[in-house]
């Protein structure tokens, strides 16, 4: 039985380097300030990598493996829930494409092969631009968007 | 982001439809969107390439076939700049006219 699946394909413009972008993917201390969580691997084609919440609880949220790297350009790797990790079915994949665009980078992320009207799919979709935006502000500015951010209370 | 683009982008009812039709199915070909709009393909083409100059849109070649997809990218910046600062205004207003109906409690 195929399941019917669904894809989303981000795209943004960031004034950076081919080699920050992809740092800021896969540095532990670089994605912690702008992502509020690191993703840890030793990026090697067929290795795990896990997506950690950088707070002192470090959750393990998202897990995968990675595909396919080839450093600062592209980047692709598979993608589950942690308390899905048995469940081959529930693996999506995300590829990260990054390339120079006039005097900026053009970060290409696509996230396919997801369950149509999961889950994951519903929270992707509303996490990815959160994120790219926060890198961009990240990469040009220097701060990100706190993607926690609540409501200021006083 | 060029935020001109982005507002010029969506200051028309047939690209906002548009975005309204990938956001129903994403990665759709200009045929398949082209069936809900009552309009040339030729035209059609023409907002779609606004919407990709915005990126609003983002493509993918797939064989002979040209994917559209929503990037809401741009949209996140512009709700970052022009919505949310605003709605936490908003949101402290009625924090404090909670605080002051209810009491302070720490």
């Amino acid at each position: 039985m195929t399941r019917e699946t669904t894809s989303f394909v981000y795209v943004t413009y960031i004034r950076s380097t081919p080699q920050k972008v992809f740092e800021a993917i896969t540095k532990p201390d670089v994605a912690r300030r702008y992502w509020g969580h690191e993703n840890v691997s030793d990026w090697k084609a067929g290795s795990k990598w896990e997506h950690i919440r950088a707070n002192d609880e470090r959750t393990v949220e998202l897990v995968g493996k990675v595909v396919e790297i080839s450093p600062p350009t592209r980047l692709v790797m598979t993608w589950a829930n942690a308390s899905q990790a048995d469940d081959p079915s529930k693996y999506s994949r995300v590829t990260f494409g990054i390339e120079e665009y006039d005097t900026m980078v053009r970060l290409t992320v696509t996230h396919d092969e997801l369950e149509a009207g999961s889950g994951m799919a519903k929270g992707i979709s509303q996490g990815w631009p959160a994120v790219l935006s926060s890198m961009k502000s990240f990469l040009e500015t220097g701060s990100g968007i706190d993607l926690f951010a609540k409501p200021k209370s006083a | 982001m060029d935020a001109d683009k982005v507002f010029k982008a969506l200051g028309d009812p047939t690209r906002r439809k548009l975005l309204d039709l990938l956001c129903e199915k994403n990665g759709q070909t200009l045929g398949q969107l082209c069936e809900n709009l009552e309009m040339a393909r030729q035209s059609a083409t023409q907002h779609l390439e606004i919407l990709e100059a915005a990126n609003l849109v983002s493509t993918v070649k797939r064989g002979r076939e040209k994917l559209h997809f929503i990037n809401p990218v741009p949209l996140h910046e512009v709700y970052e700049r022009w919505v949310r600062k605003f709605e936490r205004q908003r949101l402290s207003l009625l924090h404090d006219l909670k605080k002051e109906l209810e009491g302070d409690e720490q």
